[in-house]
């Protein structure tokens, strides 16, 4: 296979394969949640369920302060390390390229050197949180290896994206092919791994802020 | 109660439901709800961070639920719940945990681990986990009436005292009365000044109410060791005392379970909404306030702080009425550092207090308290629980702090206006 049928591959079956595991995997998962259902309540509510889920969606991003002071590390380097995957992801202009292929329709990107240092700052700061992972007390404790596969999945894009955006090494169609081969394990592994939380957050926010809500009290 | 592995497996399989679901499928172990824990914060010990204790119910989440945990089951790949598992984790479901619910308001992703912590329960004590303190006090729920073993003579022997001392009449099964009593065993043998104090009250502000001799006892052993049919069966006798005294209103003690008991839990458990209204004595007490029905003469002078229960104020919704109430008898009111529905357990809820195995940790855990206290330095504690009253006054003792306890409720009817 010559290396531009192999970018060919990747981009087209590929990645159409690792999108369809991403999506009914997606799925999937959600129906698992959802069909289970839950018990009406039958105690007199004291406040919204949908109102208080609702606002702990937002709200629960905002840490009080002593729960700042107590996680700072966790919270500071998980704020941008968000913001930076967010940002590379969906707001790199080839990225957006390629969303505008797939959804017939695009937005704004950032100035590619603005992109390419937060890519750099999220990397650092990816490894600043398997670095704490590994030496925290709890996190070593709590951290399986599905853990570690997580963390590595997550990080191999930006790493494969920054080096074939600067050429380092290999040629163009190689490093492009090796980027998107490793956005589509991330997108394989994504419904059936801790990756899920970034959709299941609305619903476990949801959940705990309208149990909380029924009872008055706003978390 | 005959118990097993499998009635333990399956008990935890019933408390699966959505919320379970996505909780467990959102938690990223990033230990924020260690930092919450005072079972963590004052032992270091990893194992207890909060997360951790659900494991029993996360292995049955995971096996029984998702396609890759059931796939995984098929070949042996899925952790499974077994004894050795249920015995380990004993310690930290009964013994390390009060379920507060503090760690269920740092989640990052908005778990309510206090809520998962509880539903483990149900699995522990149905395969036989459960503490043996637990177990005991259950058992005297079920068959006298109460978890300290306080019969009706007992209670009869306390009104006679609390009637002799303030010539008040304390109503015993008035049919029709609005309110209808609760009261915990611990508050009729350590702190009988609070049928005292209720008497008071409400004889000045002219309500009619009750004590039902067939259901007095508020607190719920089976919230605590977490067994639903035996829950169910304590509310039930609520229950159906209010129906036969046709009461309006059922009033919830100073006892932080008991209120999440009756009014949380209550309704759920016996499978039907209430025809009347549950609510906390402090609430009560509030409500008499904005009637202009509690007139108030004087004030406390001391530095005070209010130590919140956590079933009362951050899982039970009681936050603003006991701030309300004693703005009326002080000035000198403070709050201590995390509060209200931030506060820190006080570290023996949940059942701790009536396990003896856990005695030690409980005093351990009591230096955030000790902290939290050293930070405004009041002088005097007011709370509205009696489990958590006890408990402070354990810790105080331990650490060598001479700050007394007082009730609120009892505060409130020495500062009763005199017509």
């Amino acid at each position: 296979m010559s290396e531009i049928e192999f970018l060919n591959w990747v981009r087209g079956p590929g990645f159409q394969i690792a999108t369809i595991i991403f999506v009914a995997g997606v799925i999937i998962r959600f129906a698992e949640i959802l069909l289970l259902g839950r018990k009406t309540n039958l105690a007199e509510a004291k406040g919204s369920e949908m109102r208080s889920g609702l606002r702990t969606i937002v709200t629960r991003s905002f840490p009080d302060k002593s729960t700042f002071q107590r996680s700072m590390f966790t919270i500071t380097a998980g704020y941008i390390f968000h913001i930076g995957l967010f940002v590379t992801i969906f707001l790199f202009a080839p990225h957006i390229l390629m969303f505008k292929e797939i959804f017939g329709f695009g937005w704004p990107s950032l100035p590619t050197p603005v992109v390419d240092a937060m890519a750099v700052v999220t990397i650092i700061a990816l490894l600043a949180v398997l670095t704490h992972r590994m030496r925290d007390n709890v996190l070593r404790f709590l951290t399986t290896k599905e853990d570690y596969l997580v963390w590595l999945v997550t990080i191999a894009p930006l790493i494969t994206g920054y080096i074939a955006f600067h050429r380092i090494g290999m040629t163009a169609p190689t490093l492009l092919a090796i980027h998107i081969l490793s956005v589509e394990l991330l997108l394989v592994l994504f419904p059936f791994t801790k990756l899920m939380h970034t959709f299941t957050v609305i619903l476990s926010r949801w959940y705990g802020g309208a149990i909380s809500g029924y009872r008055g009290v706003e978390s | 109660m005959s118990a097993s592995l499998d009635k333990g497996i399956n008990a935890l399989k019933e408390q699966v439901d959505s919320s379970v679901a996505a909780f467990f499928s959102s938690c990223v172990h990033c230990g924020m709800c260690a930092d919450a824990c005072l079972f963590y914060t004052e032992t270091g010990d990893p194992e207890r961070t909060p997360i951790n204790k659900t494991e029993p119910l996360r292995r049955i989440w995971k096996s029984e639920y998702t396609l890759l945990g059931r796939i995984g089951k098929m070949f042996g790949l899925t952790a499974k719940v077994d004894d050795k598992l249920l015995t380990d984790w004993e310690t930290l479901v009964y013994d390390s945990c009060t379920l507060c619910g503090r760690c269920s308001m740092v989640c990052p992703v908005g778990n309510d681990i206090a809520l998962m912590i509880r539903k483990t329960r149900e699995g522990m004590a149905a395969a036989g986990h459960a503490p043996i303190d637990l177990i005991g006090a259950t058992k005297r729920a079920v068959t006298i009436g109460s978890p300290m073993g306080v019969k009706l003579p007992a209670l009869m022997a306390q009104i006679k005292h609390v009637e002799n001392d303030t010539g008040l009449k304390i109503p015993l099964d008035v049919v029709g009365a609005e309110y209808m009593l609760l009261l915990s065993s611990m508050e009729i043998m350590n702190f009988p000044e609070f049928i005292e104090a209720i008497a008071k009250i409400f004889d000045k502000a002219g309500v009619s109410w009750t004590i039902a001799s067939e259901a007095f006892e508020a607190t719920n052993s089976g919230i605590q060791i977490g067994v639903s049919d035996i829950a169910a069966e304590l509310v039930q006798r609520i229950v159906d005392a209010a129906e036969k005294l046709q009461v309006k209103t059922v009033i919830s003690p100073e006892c932080g379970h008991a209120y999440m008991a009756i009014r949380w839990d209550g309704p759920n458990l016996v499978g039907k909404a209430f025809d009347f209204k549950v609510k906390h004595i402090l609430e009560v007490l509030d409500e008499f306030r904005k009637d202009g029905r509690l007139k108030i003469s004087g004030k406390e002078e001391q530095r005070l702080t209010y130590h919140d229960p956590c079933q009362i104020s951050r899982r039970g919704g009681v936050i603003d009425q006991p701030r309300n109430l004693i703005n009326m008898i002080s000035d000198n009111f403070v709050e201590m550092p995390d509060t209200g529905k931030m506060n820190w357990c006080c570290g023996a809820g949940g059942g701790v207090s009536s396990n003896e195995r856990a005695d030690e940790i409980r005093l351990k855990v009591f230096q955030r308290k000790k902290d939290q206290l050293d930070a405004i330095k009041p002088d005097a504690i007011v709370s509205a629980c009696s489990n958590c009253r006890i408990h402070l006054e354990d810790g105080l003792e331990e650490y060598h702090m001479d700050i007394p306890l007082i009730s609120l409720t009892e505060t409130l009817a020495d500062h009763l206006a005199e017509d």
